[in-house]
């Protein structure tokens, strides 16, 4: 079974506080959808208005063209995963997972038959006359996800639910989440604040930031095409580059000129940019060490960081900009050395002060 | 960094001396400066008659003398009086009217109070506080309302013309009355328990049945109720100690009458040891009525204890 969800100018206020502004959004069936932004933009508020744990106080939610915002949260079809889990203490996992179909009065041997068949895709069938109090972090997680899986709901509700997981645990169940996704073919939707996790699940990732949505797309149009500067610095790591800068668009592509006059020429057409001051933006890796003077501009190198297979260049230019360039893994780079930057004008971006953004001509 | 090295290498000059080191558990016998007064406090005035009260009672013993060793003797008596087997099954009533009675609406207003309103807060205060007064007062209250004629439920009554039953007077409800000033009374701390307990258990648990399609019912039937057990069974085991040692509200509501029929242990033992002056037989009757406490808190904890586990 799998639903798509229509969210329509939907606003949410706690208080005098005003935390979602008429936000819509629309699932489409099977789509896996992630709800990326900083802490408290409101992720976890509207999933649990999904869900029917918050009131909706202005819009409307609807489930294949169904209103569900005035339902109950257990009649609208829908199972959700805790970030704490929330399984029931005192219930063995197989009585947690029973629960929910006990309640609407489904069978007692179709109830045994989805647990078992929730247990055998989790690989926990050994679990289940356990006790949460008797399981670890990471199989109080599969219980959690079991307990949704058997209520065979229209969609799924992820509220962080790796966060609690270690470093390891949290890649293995991420891989399989997207085997699970694949698997039921349901709709899902899974609120983090992980760029990898955002990136590698996601069909589409909903930025959200300040009461709004700021971008929706797929992992790699956010990550190449951001929709405004605050989507640029907040996808990827190390954040992009910032430059304020002066723009020449006289020609058919802008040219941009540092403070220092450096001047770079970006692959980005002149005739959309508005007047106005102007942010360069370039990622890292698009920004490459060349010989000294061979670059478009000169750095002194302040710090190294060497990921393994890469290496992160801090660099200063002579006016104190920071720019951060990433170089092969076994870069002969040491600190304190001049180096040339060069500037990769094709994957460059342009961002005026409303935060509105520019890219480089589609190749 | 450097001090302290410097002054490590000069407080152990000696090479090969083992310098043990510190075990943060170990016992420090100083703190035990800070138990005494409690501990000598709890020994003279809880203890030593504990025990003086075995001996007591092995004993014939009145205010002159404390004599003869006279074995079980005053065990035997004691069996033989009649007002004693009475009054045991006095207390048994009694405690069967109250707890049972005081969890169950205990754990009732604290379910209908656990909400953050400002009505709650105030209905809370109010309850709450029939608690701080002291039994004198509890008890003239409660006169007051079973006054034939003139008192509280009289007067209820009569707005419908009926006749307020004699809560006091009619040997089949004495107790009744009793046990009703009573319940009246203690209600305030099981609710509390109650209210802490509701208050512990994580909101999102509720979130998760709400989505699991439980009502209200099956709500509180399977999250709400297991998880509070442990209170359950601490506020029966608290109520059952405090009831078996029922006395102030009987001696000063009925007396122990109409003929012995309220007349609660520790009032037998009243009676006995300091009216009648048979401190032996009085000490007798009290060791019975701690075993008594005993058996039943411990049987009670074993019971619900076992069933926990199966469920
Ligand atoms: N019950 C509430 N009462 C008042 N304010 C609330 C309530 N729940 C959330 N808020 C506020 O609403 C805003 C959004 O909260 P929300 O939990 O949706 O953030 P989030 O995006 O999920 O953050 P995080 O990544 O830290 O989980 C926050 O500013 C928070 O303080
Ligand atoms: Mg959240």
């Amino acid at each position: 079974m799998t639903a798509n969800i229509e969210i329509r100018n939907v606003s949410k206020q706690f208080g005098a506080m005003t935390v979602l502004d008429d936000l819509s959004l629309s699932i489409k069936a099977r789509e896996f959808i992630v709800f990326l932004g900083p802490s408290g933009c409101g992720k976890s508020t509207l999933l649990r208005m999904i869900a029917g744990l918050e009131t909706v106080d202005g819009g409307e939610i609807a489930i294949n063209g169904e209103r569900i915002d005035h339902l109950p949260p257990g009649k609208r079809g829908i199972a959700m995963v805790f970030q704490s889990y929330a399984l029931y203490p005192h219930m063995t996992v197989r009585d947690n997972m029973a629960f929910g179909l006990d309640n609407i009065g489904v069978a007692r041997d179709v109830i045994d038959a989805r647990i078992a068949e929730a247990a055998r895709i989790l690989e926990m069938p050994h679990l289940l006359e356990r006790k949460p109090g008797q399981l670890s972090g990471g199989q109080r997680q599969r219980v959690a996800i079991g307990r949704a899986i058997v209520k065979e709901p229209k969609a799924f509700l992820f509220d962080e639910p790796l966060s609690n997981l270690d470093a390891a645990l949290r890649t293995r169940t991420r891989i399989e989440l997207a085997q699970l996704h694949q698997r039921l073919q349901s709709t899902m939707i899974f609120v983090t604040h992980d760029q990898v996790e955002a990136m590698t699940l996601a069909d589409r990732i909903v930025v959200m930031n300040n009461r709004r949505i700021e971008q929706i797309g797929s992992p790699m149009e956010i990550y190449e095409r951001p929709a405004t500067k605050f989507v640029a610095g907040f996808v990827g790591a190390p954040a992009m580059n910032f430059v304020d800068v002066a723009i020449d668009r006289s020609g058919d592509v802008i040219t941009v000129t540092f403070a220092d006059s450096t001047v770079i020429p970006t692959d980005i057409a002149s005739n959309q940019v508005v007047d106005g001051a102007h942010t360069f933006g370039v990622r890292a890796e698009d920004v490459r060490i060349a010989p000294t003077g061979q670059g478009n501009v000169d750095g002194k190198v302040d710090v190294l960081e060497r990921l393994g297979e890469r290496t992160l260049v801090y660099t200063r230019l002579s006016d104190g900009q920071i720019i951060v360039a990433s170089d092969a893994g076994n870069s002969r780079v040491a600190v304190g050395d001049t180096v040339g930057l060069a500037f990769d004008g094709r994957k460059s971006h342009l961002f005026n002060e409303t935060g509105r953004a520019w890219h480089a001509r589609r190749a | 960094m450097a001090d302290q090295l410097t002054i490590r290498e000069t407080a152990a000059p000696a090479v090969g001396v083992r310098v043990p080191s510190a075990n943060i558990y170990a016992p420090q016998w100083r703190n035990f400066v800070f138990v005494a007064p409690f501990l000598f406090f709890f020994t003279t005035l809880l203890i030593f008659p504990l025990f003086w009260g075995m001996w007591l009672s092995v004993h014939k013993a009145d205010t002159f003398s404390t004599g003869r060793f006279v074995g079980l003797d005053n065990y035997v008596r004691l069996f033989h009086d009649k007002v004693f087997l009475q009054s045991v099954w006095n207390t048994f009533y009694f405690v069967l009217l109250t707890v049972p009675t005081l969890a169950l609406i205990g754990l009732f207003l604290a379910l209908c109070l656990n909400r953050r309103t400002r009505t709650a807060a105030v209905l809370r205060t109010l309850f709450f506080s029939s608690s701080v007064l002291s039994v004198t007062i509890v008890t003239l209250i409660w006169r007051i309302v079973y006054i034939p004629n003139v008192g509280l439920l009289s007067t209820i009554y009569g707005w419908f013309g009926a006749t307020a039953p004699a809560f006091i007077s009619d040997p089949s409800l004495a107790m009744i009355g009793i046990a009703i000033a009573t319940i009246w009374w203690c209600i305030g701390l099981p609710m509390m328990l109650f209210l802490s307990a509701l208050q512990q258990i994580p909101q999102d648990i509720y979130e998760a049945a709400a989505l699991d399609n439980a009502n209200r019912w099956q709500t509180l039937r399977s999250i709400t109720l297991p998880s509070i057990k442990r209170t359950f069974i601490l506020v029966i085991i608290i109520q059952i100690v405090l009831q078996f040692q029922l006395f102030g509200q009987a001696w000063l509501m009925t007396r122990g009458g109409p003929n012995n029929l309220t007349k609660p242990i520790v009032l037998y033992i009243y009676d006995t040891a300091f009216r009648r002056w048979d401190l032996g037989m009085g000490a007798a009757a009290s060791e019975m009525l701690f075993v008594l406490i005993l058996i039943a808190a411990m049987a009670q904890y074993l019971v619900t204890r076992n069933k926990g586990d199966q469920a």
